[in-house]
């Protein structure tokens, strides 16, 4: 089954590389991926310059936020869990929300333009302090709370703070100002280029990492707390790792692509059902290829290939995802069962 | 008793509160578990039972004294040391999610593992005598989220023993299991405890069973007093009456059990022998009569003469000359209700 999503991971990079606007022959993608140039030279610059690094980007996101979100179900033990569910997306939204209010009277243009509002630097900044502080307010938390279902509640009410500020900014922002955030609340794989990779992929790949290196205690967490600690598990400790590491993932792709809903909720659903199993061992790899695949796909699929057109992301995530996931909880029908508590 | 293995010293439990004192729930416990012994910890609802099993598993700080292991104090172990020398069953119905009831046991290797959780040969074989010594082998490659109570139970069991502890506290295993798997359980327990010399503590409501199999009893009294000592004695002792006095429930010294009072109404004789003497007086006792022996029987109200027959009882019932006969408890009971309203009777039950 990993081998099968590798494989699946393969082949929607290639398309998402060779499908667009323009379509691209899959000889002269990897011709450009080794450095040797293709049919045209206006199709190297597409690939090098647009379609690589957004393809990466997409690889990345939606592997870190299936990632986080598995961490989140499991430690929470919660089905309905996510990657934003202590509000770090609501931190990052309030981030850019201020960022555009602020801009708009005076340096706004030049801090955030409406057409390019992902990855510009004003969003990505913004929105890095906005999680920052949801992230710092939780680890402060995190050291006082014993009970997990408490500290979720917490996230719960961070987030509604966060985005009741965020009504409020909006309420006294113009027209074109809220547009400015609605379309950073669409979130896009788009607006990354190298330069911001740079930053984006390592946060990414060590938070994955730390992902990687917790499948022992979250696997001791699926008894829960009680049992985890009674094995052995300094459950505050690990939950620290666990929080830190899913902050990471959520707070920076959510500050470089906007909030993208739906990946992180549902590809650890979508996995446990494939695979038949909780174990971290075999679901955290099975959840990092099966994210980016799910998010390339929907990169695919929101680019509308042989069009000029492009569609919301998030819209494209969940129009996509959700019928897939639907399917897969009705056929095994062990979502229930696995975390009925 | 064999060398203790945990021990309480002046032992206080109960809840520490924000912002109020701590809630004692009860103290002064001293007591101890040897290698080798299966203790049932028995009380009335609310005595504390889970709190005192919390405490000497290292899951709840101690309100005061202490408890060792091994003399070393229980609290200041490292979470994985501890972990080494004691597993616990909890009450709850654990929602694990998808994992075979291998997978589910090797959990119980945890302090033993590496960072990834990777069995060794060594690990694989702890984790399949676990199972083994629970009757669970082909139990393993099943998901855990198919098997019933009884089989989810011994797996549990069989996860707390992979732990390899030198002490087992279980908290209720027997409380979701019908009473085949709950003597079954209880067996096991004693099993292991004697077989592989661990020290097994759990608590339970049965309390016909914990007198028929533990080692020792703990009887732990509402308020909060701890007695420990053998079955017999504890039974001799009339620490269950004190520990479970409450209005309407009798404990029988006779029996080993509870009954239900009601103030008994009339006196039935019963002669007769075997499981279908045994049976009837059960009937009369539930239905308010009380059986009588010996020199009581002649002044009986009534006189039951009960005789086996192929899977039920013929009986034969007299009162003031009168006979009547019929077969099988119920109608017996029925015949009883009916002369006795005849009866200008001689309690308050005596209406219409």
């Amino acid at each position: 089954m990993i081998g099968l999503l590798f494989g699946a991971l393969c082949l929607v990079f290639a398309l998402d590389l060779a499908l667009g606007s323009v379509r691209i022959p899959l000889g002269d993608i990897i011709s450009v991926l080794f450095g040797n140039g293709a049919g045209k030279e206006s199709w190297e610059q597409i690939v090098m310059a647009y379609r690589l690094p957004r393809a990466l980007t997409a690889m990345l996101g939606g592997a870190g936020l299936s990632v986080a979100g598995l961490q989140m179900q499991t430690l929470f033990r919660n089905p309905l869990a996510g990657p934003f569910v202590l509000g770090i997306n609501a931190g990052a939204s309030l981030g850019v929300a201020a960022a555009v209010l602020a801009a708009g009277g005076l340096a706004g243009a030049g801090l955030i333009s409406g057409l390019s509002v992902f990855g510009s630097l004003g969003a990505v900044v913004s929105a890095t302090l906005g999680s920052a502080l949801v992230f710092g307010m939780i680890m402060l938390v995190s050291r006082r709370v014993e009970s997990n279902m408490t500290l979720l509640i917490l996230g719960l009410m961070f987030g509604h703070t966060a985005g009741a500020a965020v009504s409020v900014l909006l309420h006294f922002s113009a027209a074109e100002q809220i547009r400015v955030y609605v379309a950073w609340t669409f979130g896009s794989f788009a607006g990354v280029g190298w330069s911001q990779l740079q930053v984006l992929a390592p946060a990414v790949l060590a938070g994955l990492a730390a992902a990687f290196l917790l499948v022992k205690p979250l696997n001791a967490l699926l008894l829960g707390e009680a049992y985890a600690r009674s094995m052995g598990l300094t459950v505050r400790r690990a939950r620290l790792a666990v929080l830190a590491g899913t902050s990471l993932l959520a707070g920076a792709i959510t500050a470089f692509c906007g909030p993208i809903a739906f990946l992180g909720v549902a590809v650890p659903h979508l996995c446990r059902g494939l695979l038949d199993t909780s174990d971290h061992r075999l679901l955290v790899p099975a959840v990092t290829l099966a994210g980016g695949v799910l998010a390339l796909t929907a990169d695919l699929v929101a680019q509308l290939p042989g069009s000029q057109a492009v569609l919301p992301l998030n819209a494209v995530t969940s129009l996509i995802g959700a019928p897939v996931i639907i399917w897969v909880i009705l056929q095994r029908a062990n979502l229930r069962s696995t975390f009925a508590s | 008793m064999s060398k203790p293995i945990l021990q309480t010293e002046d032992l206080s439990i109960g809840y520490r509160r924000p912002r109020a004192a701590p809630f004692t729930v009860a103290r002064g416990i001293t007591a101890s578990l040897g290698a080798g012994e299966c203790v049932c910890l028995v009380g009335p609802n609310g005595a504390g039972k889970s709190t005192l099993l919390k405490t000497l598993a290292g899951m709840l700080r101690p309100l005061g004294g202490r408890v060792l292991s091994g003399g070393e104090p229980l609290h200041g172990l490292r979470p994985l040391e501890l972990a080494r020398r004691l597993s616990v069953v909890l009450t709850d119905r654990v929602q694990a999610g998808a994992l075979s009831a291998y997978a589910l046991v090797a959990l119980g290797r945890y302090p033993y593992t590496g960072w990834t959780g990777r069995l060794t040969a060594h690990d694989d074989e702890h984790v399949r005598r676990a199972l083994s010594a629970v009757g669970a082998e082909e139990l393993a490659p099943r998901s855990v989220l198919e098997l019933s109570d009884g089989e989810r139970q011994k797996v549990m069991i069989a996860r707390a023993l992979a732990q390899d502890p030198e002490v087992m506290i279980l908290d209720e295993p027997t409380a979701y299991l019908d009473l085949p798997r709950r003597v079954e359980v209880l067996g096991l327990l004693r099993n292991l405890a004697h077989r592989k010399s661990r020290a097994i503590l759990l608590s339970t409501h049965d309390l016909d069973l914990a007198l028929r199999t533990a080692d020792r009893i703990w009887v732990l009294a509402r308020g909060g007093r701890l007695s420990c000592g053998v079955p017999e004695d504890m039974v001799l002792g009339g620490v269950f009456e004190t520990a479970f006095e409450s209005e309407g429930v009798l404990f029988d010294r006779e029996t080993g059990s509870f009954q239900v009072s009601g103030e008994a109404t009339a006196t039935v004789a019963v002669t007769g022998e075997g499981a279908v003497w045994r049976w009837t007086v059960r009937g009369l006792e539930r239905a308010g009569l009380r059986a009588v022996t010996g020199d009581e029987a002649a002044s009986a109200m009534f006189q039951v003469e009960v005789a086996p027959v192929e899977n039920s009882v013929d009986w034969q019932l007299t009162r003031d000359g009168d006979v009547v006969s019929g077969r099988g408890v119920e109608a017996l009971l029925i015949e009883l209700q009916q002369v006795r309203w005849a009866v200008p009777a001689s309690g308050s039950h005596s209406s219409p």
